[in-house]
Protein backbone atom coordinates (compact mmCIF):
# COMPACT_ATOMS: atom_id res chain seq x y z
CA UNK A 1 0.00 0.00 0.00
CA UNK A 2 2.73 2.44 0.88
CA UNK A 3 4.63 4.07 -1.93
CA UNK A 4 6.55 7.21 -2.65
CA UNK A 5 4.85 10.25 -1.12
CA UNK A 6 4.27 13.15 -3.53
CA UNK A 7 2.49 15.54 -1.17
CA UNK A 8 2.04 15.73 2.55
CA UNK A 9 0.60 18.23 5.00
CA UNK A 10 1.91 18.21 8.53
CA UNK A 11 -0.06 19.75 11.37
CA UNK A 12 -1.79 22.18 9.05
CA UNK A 13 -4.15 24.67 10.66
CA UNK A 14 -6.07 27.44 8.94
CA UNK A 15 -7.83 30.12 10.90
CA UNK A 16 -10.15 32.82 9.61
CA UNK A 17 -10.13 35.32 12.46
CA UNK A 18 -10.94 33.20 15.46
CA UNK A 19 -12.64 30.47 13.46
CA UNK A 20 -10.65 27.31 12.82
CA UNK A 21 -11.52 26.16 9.30
CA UNK A 22 -8.88 23.44 9.58
CA UNK A 23 -7.21 22.07 12.67
CA UNK A 24 -4.01 20.08 12.75
CA UNK A 25 -4.47 18.23 9.47
CA UNK A 26 -1.74 15.68 8.77
CA UNK A 27 -2.07 13.59 5.62
CA UNK A 28 0.28 12.03 3.07
CA UNK A 29 -0.66 11.38 -0.56
CA UNK A 30 1.04 8.69 -2.59
CA UNK A 31 2.33 9.28 -6.08
CA UNK A 32 0.07 7.88 -8.75
CA UNK A 33 -2.93 7.49 -6.47
CA UNK A 34 -6.41 8.97 -6.59
CA UNK A 35 -7.40 10.20 -3.15
CA UNK A 36 -10.74 11.76 -2.41
CA UNK A 37 -11.33 14.25 0.34
CA UNK A 38 -14.90 14.04 1.47
CA UNK A 39 -17.02 15.63 4.15
CA UNK A 40 -20.30 17.48 4.59
CA UNK A 41 -20.82 21.10 3.53
CA UNK A 42 -18.60 23.48 5.44
CA UNK A 43 -16.24 20.72 6.59
CA UNK A 44 -13.20 22.65 5.36
CA UNK A 45 -12.59 20.73 2.13
CA UNK A 46 -12.25 23.77 -0.09
CA UNK A 47 -10.06 25.48 2.47
CA UNK A 48 -7.76 22.48 2.47
CA UNK A 49 -7.87 22.42 -1.32
CA UNK A 50 -6.91 26.10 -1.42
CA UNK A 51 -3.91 25.41 0.78
CA UNK A 52 -2.75 22.60 -1.49
CA UNK A 53 -3.16 24.74 -4.61
CA UNK A 54 -1.46 27.79 -3.13
CA UNK A 55 -4.51 30.06 -3.14
CA UNK A 56 -4.21 30.31 0.66
CA UNK A 57 -1.33 29.86 3.08
CA UNK A 58 -1.74 27.85 6.28
CA UNK A 59 -1.82 29.70 9.60
CA UNK A 60 0.56 27.06 10.96
CA UNK A 61 1.92 23.79 9.64
CA UNK A 62 3.90 22.63 6.66
CA UNK A 63 3.05 21.42 3.19
CA UNK A 64 5.65 19.33 1.40
CA UNK A 65 5.51 18.70 -2.33
CA UNK A 66 8.18 16.33 -3.58
CA UNK A 67 10.17 17.04 -0.46
CA UNK A 68 9.97 20.83 -0.64
CA UNK A 69 8.01 23.04 1.75
CA UNK A 70 5.64 24.99 -0.48
CA UNK A 71 3.35 26.46 2.17
CA UNK A 72 4.56 30.04 1.75
CA UNK A 73 5.21 30.11 -1.99
CA UNK A 74 3.16 32.51 -4.13
CA UNK A 75 0.29 30.96 -6.05
CA UNK A 76 1.70 31.50 -9.52
CA UNK A 77 4.71 29.29 -8.81
CA UNK A 78 2.54 26.23 -8.20
CA UNK A 79 1.85 25.59 -11.87
CA UNK A 80 5.60 25.58 -12.47
CA UNK A 81 6.19 23.17 -9.59
CA UNK A 82 3.80 20.70 -11.19
CA UNK A 83 0.56 21.32 -9.31
CA UNK A 84 -2.59 22.35 -11.16
CA UNK A 85 -6.16 22.78 -10.06
CA UNK A 86 -9.73 23.16 -11.09
CA UNK A 87 -11.69 24.97 -8.41
CA UNK A 88 -15.21 24.58 -7.09
CA UNK A 89 -16.43 27.73 -8.79
CA UNK A 90 -15.80 27.62 -12.52
CA UNK A 91 -12.96 29.92 -13.42
CA UNK A 92 -12.16 30.35 -17.10
CA UNK A 93 -11.55 33.36 -19.37
CA UNK A 94 -15.14 33.98 -20.55
CA UNK A 95 -14.58 36.31 -23.50
CA UNK A 96 -11.68 34.38 -24.97
CA UNK A 97 -12.23 31.42 -27.25
CA UNK A 98 -12.20 27.97 -25.71
CA UNK A 99 -9.05 26.97 -27.52
CA UNK A 100 -7.36 30.26 -26.56
CA UNK A 101 -8.21 29.54 -22.92
CA UNK A 102 -6.20 26.33 -23.05
CA UNK A 103 -3.48 27.85 -25.23
CA UNK A 104 -2.85 30.56 -22.65
CA UNK A 105 -2.63 27.92 -19.94
CA UNK A 106 -0.17 25.93 -22.04
CA UNK A 107 1.82 29.04 -22.89
CA UNK A 108 2.74 29.64 -19.23
CA UNK A 109 5.44 27.01 -19.25
CA UNK A 110 6.78 27.86 -22.69
CA UNK A 111 6.85 31.65 -23.01
CA UNK A 112 5.71 34.44 -20.73
CA UNK A 113 7.54 37.73 -21.13
CA UNK A 114 7.70 37.85 -24.90
CA UNK A 115 6.33 41.17 -26.17
CA UNK A 116 7.19 40.83 -29.80
CA UNK A 117 6.71 37.43 -31.45
CA UNK A 118 3.16 36.91 -32.75
CA UNK A 119 1.61 34.33 -30.48
CA UNK A 120 0.20 32.48 -33.49
CA UNK A 121 3.78 31.55 -34.35
CA UNK A 122 3.91 29.13 -31.42
CA UNK A 123 1.95 26.59 -33.40
CA UNK A 124 2.81 23.76 -31.01
CA UNK A 125 0.84 25.55 -28.28
CA UNK A 126 -2.26 25.73 -30.45
CA UNK A 127 -1.89 22.04 -31.34
CA UNK A 128 -1.46 21.16 -27.70
CA UNK A 129 -4.55 23.15 -26.73
CA UNK A 130 -6.57 21.43 -29.42
CA UNK A 131 -5.33 18.00 -28.28
CA UNK A 132 -6.29 18.74 -24.67
CA UNK A 133 -9.78 19.82 -25.73
CA UNK A 134 -9.93 16.43 -27.46
CA UNK A 135 -8.98 14.69 -24.19
CA UNK A 136 -11.75 16.37 -22.21
CA UNK A 137 -14.26 15.89 -25.01
CA UNK A 138 -15.02 19.45 -26.14
CA UNK A 139 -12.77 19.78 -29.19
CA UNK A 140 -15.77 20.63 -31.38
CA UNK A 141 -16.41 23.73 -29.23
CA UNK A 142 -12.93 25.21 -29.52
CA UNK A 143 -13.93 28.24 -31.58
CA UNK A 144 -16.67 29.43 -29.26
CA UNK A 145 -16.00 31.96 -26.54
CA UNK A 146 -15.80 30.12 -23.23
CA UNK A 147 -18.87 31.92 -21.91
CA UNK A 148 -20.97 30.25 -24.61
CA UNK A 149 -20.18 26.74 -23.33
CA UNK A 150 -22.61 24.74 -21.22
CA UNK A 151 -21.79 24.46 -17.53
CA UNK A 152 -20.43 20.93 -17.84
CA UNK A 153 -18.31 21.95 -20.80
CA UNK A 154 -16.83 24.84 -18.86
CA UNK A 155 -15.81 22.45 -16.10
CA UNK A 156 -14.20 20.23 -18.72
CA UNK A 157 -12.45 23.27 -20.17
CA UNK A 158 -11.04 24.12 -16.78
CA UNK A 159 -9.63 20.63 -16.45
CA UNK A 160 -8.05 20.96 -19.89
CA UNK A 161 -6.45 24.21 -18.70
CA UNK A 162 -5.14 22.47 -15.61
CA UNK A 163 -3.71 19.66 -17.73
CA UNK A 164 -2.00 22.18 -20.00
CA UNK A 165 0.72 22.77 -17.42
CA UNK A 166 1.48 19.04 -17.44
CA UNK A 167 0.98 18.69 -13.71
CA UNK A 168 2.24 15.73 -11.74
CA UNK A 169 -0.43 16.53 -9.17
CA UNK A 170 -3.94 17.41 -10.27
CA UNK A 171 -6.32 18.96 -7.73
CA UNK A 172 -10.06 18.96 -8.42
CA UNK A 173 -12.64 20.63 -6.18
CA UNK A 174 -16.14 19.25 -6.75
CA UNK A 175 -15.70 18.94 -10.51
CA UNK A 176 -19.26 17.68 -10.88
CA UNK A 177 -20.92 20.46 -8.88
CA UNK A 178 -24.12 21.55 -10.60
CA UNK A 179 -23.90 18.91 -13.32
CA UNK A 180 -26.66 16.75 -14.72
CA UNK A 181 -26.41 12.99 -14.05
CA UNK A 182 -25.20 12.41 -17.62
CA UNK A 183 -22.56 15.14 -17.37
CA UNK A 184 -21.51 13.76 -13.99
CA UNK A 185 -21.00 10.28 -15.44
CA UNK A 186 -18.87 11.64 -18.27
CA UNK A 187 -16.82 13.71 -15.86
CA UNK A 188 -16.17 10.80 -13.49
CA UNK A 189 -15.05 8.64 -16.40
CA UNK A 190 -12.74 11.40 -17.51
CA UNK A 191 -11.25 11.73 -14.03
CA UNK A 192 -10.72 7.98 -13.74
CA UNK A 193 -8.87 8.13 -17.05
CA UNK A 194 -6.71 11.05 -15.95
CA UNK A 195 -5.85 9.34 -12.67
CA UNK A 196 -4.27 6.48 -14.56
CA UNK A 197 -1.38 8.75 -15.53
CA UNK A 198 -0.93 11.13 -12.59
CA UNK A 199 -1.66 11.79 -8.97
CA UNK A 200 -5.15 13.16 -8.39
CA UNK A 201 -6.70 14.64 -5.26
CA UNK A 202 -10.43 14.97 -5.61
CA UNK A 203 -12.61 17.00 -3.26
CA UNK A 204 -16.24 15.95 -3.22
CA UNK A 205 -19.12 16.01 -0.84
CA UNK A 206 -21.15 13.37 -2.63
CA UNK A 207 -19.41 10.33 -1.17
CA UNK A 208 -21.15 7.79 -3.38
CA UNK A 209 -19.68 9.35 -6.46
CA UNK A 210 -16.05 8.79 -5.50
CA UNK A 211 -16.25 5.39 -3.82
CA UNK A 212 -15.76 3.53 -7.06
CA UNK A 213 -12.74 5.39 -8.37
CA UNK A 214 -10.74 6.31 -5.25
CA UNK A 215 -7.90 4.28 -3.83
CA UNK A 216 -8.13 6.19 -0.58
CA UNK A 217 -10.48 8.55 1.16
CA UNK A 218 -9.90 11.22 3.76
CA UNK A 219 -12.95 12.35 5.71
CA UNK A 220 -13.05 15.90 7.05
CA UNK A 221 -15.56 17.17 9.56
CA UNK A 222 -15.47 20.55 11.31
CA UNK A 223 -11.98 21.08 10.01
CA UNK A 224 -10.55 17.88 11.40
CA UNK A 225 -9.77 14.50 9.96
CA UNK A 226 -12.20 11.98 11.36
CA UNK A 227 -11.35 8.97 9.22
CA UNK A 228 -8.93 7.86 6.57
CA UNK A 229 -8.68 4.63 4.61
CA UNK A 230 -9.75 2.56 1.64
CA UNK A 231 -13.31 2.85 0.34
CA UNK A 232 -14.21 -0.36 2.15
CA UNK A 233 -12.79 0.83 5.45
CA UNK A 234 -14.64 4.14 5.14
CA UNK A 235 -17.86 2.39 4.21
CA UNK A 236 -17.67 0.37 7.41
CA UNK A 237 -16.66 3.27 9.64
CA UNK A 238 -19.35 4.09 12.20
CA UNK A 239 -18.16 7.64 12.89
CA UNK A 240 -18.28 8.47 9.22
CA UNK A 241 -21.70 6.94 8.89
CA UNK A 242 -22.95 8.96 11.83
CA UNK A 243 -21.58 12.39 10.99
CA UNK A 244 -21.64 12.17 7.27
CA UNK A 245 -24.83 10.43 6.40
CA UNK A 246 -26.91 10.88 9.49
CA UNK A 247 -26.84 7.12 10.05
CA UNK A 248 -28.19 6.18 6.61
CA UNK A 249 -26.69 3.23 4.80
CA UNK A 250 -24.80 3.90 1.61
CA UNK B 1 -12.22 21.84 -44.09
CA UNK B 2 -14.66 23.20 -41.58
CA UNK B 3 -16.21 26.59 -42.41
CA UNK B 4 -14.96 29.47 -40.31
CA UNK B 5 -17.49 30.28 -37.66
CA UNK B 6 -18.22 33.90 -36.89
CA UNK B 7 -16.98 33.53 -33.37
CA UNK B 8 -13.74 32.25 -34.79
CA UNK B 9 -13.42 35.27 -37.04
CA UNK B 10 -13.95 37.59 -34.11
CA UNK B 11 -11.46 35.61 -32.07
CA UNK B 12 -8.90 35.74 -34.84
CA UNK B 13 -9.36 39.46 -34.96
CA UNK B 14 -8.64 39.50 -31.25
CA UNK B 15 -5.67 37.17 -31.50
CA UNK B 16 -4.24 39.25 -34.31
CA UNK B 17 -4.25 36.33 -36.70
CA UNK B 18 -6.78 37.42 -39.29
CA UNK B 19 -5.66 39.24 -42.42
CA UNK B 20 -7.16 42.60 -41.52
CA UNK B 21 -5.76 42.55 -38.02
CA UNK B 22 -2.27 41.64 -39.17
CA UNK B 23 -2.32 44.72 -41.39
CA UNK B 24 -3.94 47.04 -38.89
CA UNK B 25 -0.89 49.26 -38.51
CA UNK B 26 -0.56 49.66 -42.27
CA UNK B 27 -4.26 50.45 -42.51
CA UNK B 28 -3.94 53.01 -39.74
CA UNK B 29 -0.88 54.57 -41.39
CA UNK B 30 -2.61 54.86 -44.76
CA UNK B 31 -5.74 56.32 -43.28
CA UNK B 32 -3.88 58.78 -41.09
CA UNK B 33 -1.79 59.69 -44.12
CA UNK B 34 -4.81 61.25 -45.84
CA UNK B 35 -6.57 62.22 -42.64
CA UNK B 36 -5.56 65.93 -42.58
CA UNK B 37 -7.54 66.47 -45.78
CA UNK B 38 -10.66 65.10 -44.13
CA UNK B 39 -10.39 67.58 -41.30
CA UNK B 40 -11.50 71.22 -41.29
CA UNK B 41 -7.96 72.36 -40.47
CA UNK B 42 -4.55 70.81 -39.86
CA UNK B 43 -4.14 71.68 -36.19
CA UNK B 44 -7.23 69.62 -35.42
CA UNK B 45 -5.73 66.68 -37.28
CA UNK B 46 -2.57 67.01 -35.19
CA UNK B 47 -4.66 67.05 -32.01
CA UNK B 48 -6.37 63.86 -33.11
CA UNK B 49 -2.98 62.21 -33.59
CA UNK B 50 -1.71 63.25 -30.19
CA UNK B 51 -4.84 62.53 -28.18
CA UNK B 52 -5.45 59.38 -30.20
CA UNK B 53 -2.05 58.11 -29.11
CA UNK B 54 -2.78 59.22 -25.56
CA UNK B 55 -6.03 57.21 -25.57
CA UNK B 56 -4.30 54.20 -27.14
CA UNK B 57 -1.78 54.19 -24.30
CA UNK B 58 -4.55 54.45 -21.74
CA UNK B 59 -6.56 51.72 -23.48
CA UNK B 60 -3.69 49.28 -23.18
CA UNK B 61 -4.16 49.43 -19.44
CA UNK B 62 -7.92 49.84 -19.26
CA UNK B 63 -9.24 48.03 -22.31
CA UNK B 64 -6.79 45.13 -22.39
CA UNK B 65 -5.67 44.66 -18.81
CA UNK B 66 -8.93 45.89 -17.30
CA UNK B 67 -7.58 48.45 -14.84
CA UNK B 68 -9.26 51.86 -14.81
CA UNK B 69 -6.73 54.59 -14.07
CA UNK B 70 -7.81 58.13 -13.31
CA UNK B 71 -4.28 59.41 -13.25
CA UNK B 72 -2.95 59.17 -16.77
CA UNK B 73 -2.52 62.92 -17.01
CA UNK B 74 0.55 62.35 -14.85
CA UNK B 75 2.22 60.50 -17.73
CA UNK B 76 0.97 62.79 -20.47
CA UNK B 77 2.14 65.79 -18.44
CA UNK B 78 5.46 64.30 -17.38
CA UNK B 79 6.19 63.37 -20.98
CA UNK B 80 5.38 66.92 -22.06
CA UNK B 81 7.46 68.58 -19.34
CA UNK B 82 10.30 66.09 -19.75
CA UNK B 83 10.55 66.87 -23.43
CA UNK B 84 9.87 70.58 -22.95
CA UNK B 85 12.49 71.09 -20.23
CA UNK B 86 15.18 69.40 -22.31
CA UNK B 87 14.43 71.78 -25.21
CA UNK B 88 13.48 75.02 -23.45
CA UNK B 89 15.76 74.92 -20.41
CA UNK B 90 18.70 72.85 -21.53
CA UNK B 91 18.67 73.74 -25.21
CA UNK B 92 19.07 70.19 -26.39
CA UNK B 93 17.69 68.92 -29.74
CA UNK B 94 14.35 67.18 -30.29
CA UNK B 95 15.88 63.72 -30.77
CA UNK B 96 17.07 63.81 -27.18
CA UNK B 97 14.02 65.61 -25.86
CA UNK B 98 11.38 63.17 -27.07
CA UNK B 99 13.08 60.08 -25.60
CA UNK B 100 13.69 62.06 -22.40
CA UNK B 101 9.96 62.77 -22.17
CA UNK B 102 9.07 59.14 -22.75
CA UNK B 103 11.64 57.95 -20.27
CA UNK B 104 10.58 60.33 -17.51
CA UNK B 105 6.95 59.33 -18.01
CA UNK B 106 7.96 55.67 -17.73
CA UNK B 107 9.84 56.34 -14.49
CA UNK B 108 6.84 58.13 -13.00
CA UNK B 109 4.62 55.27 -14.20
CA UNK B 110 6.92 52.77 -12.50
CA UNK B 111 6.62 54.62 -9.21
CA UNK B 112 2.85 55.17 -9.40
CA UNK B 113 2.25 51.69 -10.76
CA UNK B 114 4.31 50.08 -8.03
CA UNK B 115 2.08 51.68 -5.41
CA UNK B 116 -1.22 51.38 -7.25
CA UNK B 117 -1.31 47.85 -8.65
CA UNK B 118 -1.89 46.35 -5.23
CA UNK B 119 -5.37 47.80 -5.35
CA UNK B 120 -8.32 46.99 -7.57
CA UNK B 121 -11.40 48.57 -9.10
CA UNK B 122 -12.46 51.89 -7.64
CA UNK B 123 -9.52 51.88 -5.19
CA UNK B 124 -7.12 51.65 -8.08
CA UNK B 125 -8.86 54.58 -9.74
CA UNK B 126 -8.63 56.62 -6.52
CA UNK B 127 -4.98 55.79 -5.85
CA UNK B 128 -3.93 56.68 -9.38
CA UNK B 129 -5.93 59.91 -9.16
CA UNK B 130 -4.34 60.85 -5.85
CA UNK B 131 -0.80 60.07 -6.99
CA UNK B 132 -1.35 62.00 -10.22
CA UNK B 133 -2.38 64.99 -8.11
CA UNK B 134 0.96 64.67 -6.30
CA UNK B 135 2.75 64.79 -9.63
CA UNK B 136 0.74 67.88 -10.56
CA UNK B 137 1.74 69.51 -7.29
CA UNK B 138 5.43 68.77 -7.77
CA UNK B 139 5.47 70.28 -11.27
CA UNK B 140 3.38 73.21 -10.12
CA UNK B 141 5.82 73.99 -7.32
CA UNK B 142 9.04 73.49 -9.30
CA UNK B 143 8.50 76.88 -10.89
CA UNK B 144 12.07 77.62 -11.90
CA UNK B 145 12.12 74.51 -14.03
CA UNK B 146 8.50 74.19 -15.14
CA UNK B 147 7.19 77.74 -15.13
CA UNK B 148 4.62 76.82 -12.47
CA UNK B 149 1.09 77.94 -13.20
CA UNK B 150 2.12 79.83 -16.33
CA UNK B 151 3.29 76.63 -17.91
CA UNK B 152 6.56 76.06 -19.68
CA UNK B 153 7.20 78.41 -22.60
CA UNK B 154 9.72 78.30 -25.36
CA UNK B 155 9.64 74.69 -26.39
CA UNK B 156 10.67 75.75 -29.86
CA UNK B 157 11.46 73.06 -32.36
CA UNK B 158 11.04 75.01 -35.59
CA UNK B 159 12.95 72.87 -37.98
CA UNK B 160 14.31 69.40 -38.06
CA UNK B 161 17.42 68.62 -40.02
CA UNK B 162 17.77 65.08 -41.09
CA UNK B 163 20.53 63.81 -43.38
CA UNK B 164 19.55 65.18 -46.77
CA UNK B 165 16.35 67.02 -45.76
CA UNK B 166 15.32 69.80 -43.51
CA UNK B 167 11.74 69.84 -42.22
CA UNK B 168 10.05 73.10 -41.44
CA UNK B 169 7.75 72.40 -38.49
CA UNK B 170 6.13 75.81 -38.83
CA UNK B 171 4.26 74.31 -41.76
CA UNK B 172 1.29 72.45 -40.25
CA UNK B 173 1.37 69.69 -42.85
CA UNK B 174 5.04 68.98 -42.23
CA UNK B 175 4.46 69.00 -38.50
CA UNK B 176 1.56 66.61 -38.95
CA UNK B 177 3.71 64.06 -40.77
CA UNK B 178 6.55 64.48 -38.34
CA UNK B 179 4.21 63.60 -35.48
CA UNK B 180 2.50 60.90 -37.52
CA UNK B 181 5.83 59.10 -37.83
CA UNK B 182 6.06 58.67 -34.06
CA UNK B 183 2.40 57.76 -33.76
CA UNK B 184 2.70 55.03 -36.38
CA UNK B 185 5.80 53.59 -34.70
CA UNK B 186 3.93 53.59 -31.39
CA UNK B 187 0.90 51.91 -32.96
CA UNK B 188 3.19 49.30 -34.46
CA UNK B 189 4.69 48.58 -31.04
CA UNK B 190 1.25 48.37 -29.43
CA UNK B 191 0.04 46.07 -32.18
CA UNK B 192 3.02 43.74 -31.71
CA UNK B 193 2.52 43.68 -27.95
CA UNK B 194 -1.17 42.89 -28.27
CA UNK B 195 -0.50 40.01 -30.66
CA UNK B 196 2.36 38.63 -28.55
CA UNK B 197 2.20 36.00 -25.80
CA UNK B 198 2.39 38.88 -23.30
CA UNK B 199 -0.69 40.44 -24.88
CA UNK B 200 -2.57 37.18 -24.47
CA UNK B 201 -1.74 37.09 -20.78
CA UNK B 202 -2.94 40.61 -20.03
CA UNK B 203 -6.30 39.83 -21.62
CA UNK B 204 -6.45 36.67 -19.55
CA UNK B 205 -5.79 38.74 -16.43
CA UNK B 206 -8.63 41.08 -17.41
CA UNK B 207 -10.93 38.10 -17.88
CA UNK B 208 -10.07 36.30 -14.64
CA UNK B 209 -7.11 37.26 -12.59
CA UNK B 210 -7.22 34.25 -10.27
CA UNK B 211 -7.17 31.82 -13.17
CA UNK B 212 -4.27 33.62 -14.84
CA UNK B 213 -2.37 33.26 -11.59
CA UNK B 214 -3.27 29.59 -11.32
CA UNK B 215 -2.00 29.11 -14.86
CA UNK B 216 1.41 30.19 -13.61
CA UNK B 217 1.60 33.88 -14.46
CA UNK B 218 2.97 36.41 -12.01
CA UNK B 219 0.01 38.75 -12.27
CA UNK B 220 1.61 41.62 -10.36
CA UNK B 221 4.59 41.67 -12.73
CA UNK B 222 2.35 41.68 -15.81
CA UNK B 223 0.31 44.52 -14.36
CA UNK B 224 3.32 46.63 -13.53
CA UNK B 225 4.95 46.13 -16.94
CA UNK B 226 1.69 47.02 -18.70
CA UNK B 227 1.29 50.06 -16.50
CA UNK B 228 4.77 51.30 -17.39
CA UNK B 229 4.32 50.68 -21.13
CA UNK B 230 0.97 52.46 -20.98
CA UNK B 231 2.57 55.38 -19.15
CA UNK B 232 5.42 55.57 -21.65
CA UNK B 233 3.01 55.72 -24.60
CA UNK B 234 1.04 58.52 -22.94
CA UNK B 235 4.37 60.21 -22.22
CA UNK B 236 5.21 60.10 -25.91
CA UNK B 237 1.85 61.73 -26.66
CA UNK B 238 2.69 64.44 -24.14
CA UNK B 239 6.16 65.00 -25.58
CA UNK B 240 4.72 65.37 -29.08
CA UNK B 241 2.16 67.81 -27.72
CA UNK B 242 4.92 69.93 -26.20
CA UNK B 243 6.58 70.18 -29.61
CA UNK B 244 3.25 70.81 -31.32
CA UNK B 245 2.25 73.66 -29.00
CA UNK B 246 5.74 75.02 -28.30
CA UNK B 247 4.61 75.25 -24.69
CA UNK B 248 3.54 72.92 -21.91
CA UNK B 249 0.43 74.22 -20.20
CA UNK B 250 0.06 73.16 -16.57
CA UNK B 251 -3.36 71.83 -17.63
CA UNK B 252 -1.49 68.86 -19.12
CA UNK B 253 -1.35 67.49 -15.57
CA UNK B 254 -4.83 68.24 -14.24
CA UNK B 255 -7.34 65.50 -13.59
CA UNK B 256 -9.58 66.66 -16.44
CA UNK B 257 -6.78 65.52 -18.73
CA UNK B 258 -6.91 62.11 -17.05
CA UNK B 259 -10.63 62.10 -17.65
CA UNK B 260 -10.10 62.85 -21.35
CA UNK B 261 -8.36 59.50 -21.83
CA UNK B 262 -11.27 57.73 -20.16
CA UNK B 263 -13.94 59.54 -22.19
CA UNK B 264 -12.13 59.13 -25.50
CA UNK B 265 -11.58 55.41 -24.94
CA UNK B 266 -15.17 54.82 -23.89
CA UNK B 267 -16.48 56.87 -26.80
CA UNK B 268 -14.43 54.95 -29.34
CA UNK B 269 -14.57 51.51 -27.75
CA UNK B 270 -12.28 50.11 -25.09
CA UNK B 271 -10.34 46.93 -25.70
CA UNK B 272 -10.24 47.47 -29.46
CA UNK B 273 -7.21 48.54 -31.44
CA UNK B 274 -8.69 51.49 -33.33
CA UNK B 275 -11.36 52.40 -30.76
CA UNK B 276 -9.39 54.96 -28.76
CA UNK B 277 -8.27 56.72 -31.94
CA UNK B 278 -11.80 56.86 -33.25
CA UNK B 279 -12.89 58.12 -29.84
CA UNK B 280 -10.29 60.87 -29.78
CA UNK B 281 -11.26 61.98 -33.27
CA UNK B 282 -14.96 61.97 -32.42
CA UNK B 283 -14.40 63.81 -29.16
CA UNK B 284 -12.28 66.55 -30.70
CA UNK B 285 -14.60 66.94 -33.68
CA UNK B 286 -17.67 67.21 -31.48
CA UNK B 287 -15.87 69.75 -29.34
CA UNK B 288 -14.71 71.71 -32.33
CA UNK B 289 -18.01 71.73 -34.20
CA UNK B 290 -20.20 72.53 -31.21
CA UNK B 291 -17.83 75.27 -30.06
CA UNK B 292 -18.16 76.92 -33.46
CA UNK B 293 -21.87 76.79 -33.27
CA UNK B 294 -22.65 77.83 -29.69
CA UNK B 295 -20.81 79.02 -26.65
CA UNK B 296 -22.66 76.41 -24.59
CA UNK B 297 -20.78 73.71 -26.45
CA UNK B 298 -20.01 71.75 -23.31
CA UNK B 299 -23.71 71.14 -22.77
CA UNK B 300 -24.17 69.77 -26.28
CA UNK B 301 -20.97 67.74 -26.16
CA UNK B 302 -21.96 66.30 -22.78
CA UNK B 303 -25.34 65.26 -24.15
CA UNK B 304 -23.69 63.57 -27.12
CA UNK B 305 -21.37 61.57 -24.84
CA UNK B 306 -24.30 60.55 -22.69
CA UNK B 307 -26.15 59.25 -25.72
CA UNK B 308 -23.13 57.26 -26.82
CA UNK B 309 -22.48 55.75 -23.42
CA UNK B 310 -26.14 54.84 -23.00
CA UNK B 311 -26.89 53.47 -26.46
CA UNK B 312 -23.50 52.33 -27.69
CA UNK B 313 -21.85 50.87 -24.61
CA UNK B 314 -19.18 49.31 -26.80
CA UNK B 315 -18.30 52.68 -28.23
CA UNK B 316 -18.27 53.78 -31.85
CA UNK B 317 -15.62 51.40 -33.13
CA UNK B 318 -16.75 48.61 -30.80
CA UNK B 319 -20.24 48.85 -32.28
CA UNK B 320 -18.85 48.80 -35.81
CA UNK B 321 -16.88 45.64 -35.01
CA UNK B 322 -19.89 44.03 -33.39
CA UNK B 323 -21.88 44.70 -36.54
CA UNK B 324 -19.08 43.50 -38.83
CA UNK B 325 -18.57 40.21 -37.02
CA UNK B 326 -22.23 39.54 -36.48
N1 LIG C 1 -12.32 33.32 3.64
C1 LIG C 1 -13.05 32.85 4.68
N2 LIG C 1 -13.30 33.63 5.75
C2 LIG C 1 -14.03 33.16 6.79
N3 LIG C 1 -14.54 31.93 6.86
C3 LIG C 1 -14.32 31.09 5.83
C4 LIG C 1 -13.57 31.50 4.68
N4 LIG C 1 -13.51 30.47 3.80
C5 LIG C 1 -14.20 29.47 4.39
N5 LIG C 1 -14.68 29.82 5.60
C6 LIG C 1 -15.45 28.98 6.51
O1 LIG C 1 -14.72 27.80 6.70
C7 LIG C 1 -15.59 26.68 6.75
C8 LIG C 1 -15.13 25.66 5.72
O2 LIG C 1 -15.38 26.15 4.45
P1 LIG C 1 -15.02 25.35 3.14
O3 LIG C 1 -15.38 26.18 1.97
O4 LIG C 1 -13.62 24.88 3.23
O5 LIG C 1 -16.02 24.12 3.24
P2 LIG C 1 -16.27 22.93 2.22
O6 LIG C 1 -16.00 21.68 2.96
O7 LIG C 1 -15.54 23.14 0.96
O8 LIG C 1 -17.83 23.04 1.96
P3 LIG C 1 -18.68 22.78 0.61
O9 LIG C 1 -18.97 21.33 0.54
O10 LIG C 1 -19.92 23.57 0.85
O11 LIG C 1 -17.89 23.27 -0.54
C9 LIG C 1 -16.99 27.18 6.49
O12 LIG C 1 -17.64 27.31 7.73
C10 LIG C 1 -16.78 28.54 5.90
O13 LIG C 1 -17.82 29.43 6.23
MG1 LIG D 1 -16.04 23.51 -1.00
Amino acid sequence: MSGDVILSTIGVTKRFGRFFALRDVTVAFNRGSLTSIIGPNGAGKSTYFNLLSGALSPTTGKIFFEGRDIAALPQHTFAHLGIAKSSQITSVFPELSTVENVRIAAQARRVRYNFWTPRARYIELIDKAQALLEVVGIAHRGDLPARALAHGEQRALEIAMALASEPRLLLLDEPTAGMSPVETRTMMDLIAGLAAKRTVILVEHKMKLVMGISQRLVVLHHGEIVAEGTPDEIRGNDTVRRIYLGGRKF
Amino acid sequence: MRPLSLALTAQRARDGTDALTRRRVLIAALFLGVFPWLMPYKALAINVLIYGLYAVGFNLLYGYLGMLSFGHAAFFGTGAYGCGIVVARWGKPWFLAIPAGVFSAAVVALAIGYLAIRTRGIYFAMVTLALAQCVYYVFFQAESLTGGENGLRGVNVRSISLPGVSLNLLRPTTKYYFILFFVVVALWIVSRILASPFGAVIEAIREREARARACGYNVAAFKLITFVVSGALCGLAGALNAIHLSTVPIESLVYETSGLAVIMSLLGGTGTFFGPFVGAAAFLLIQDLTALWTEHWQLIAGAVYMIFVLFFPRGIWGSVLEWLYR
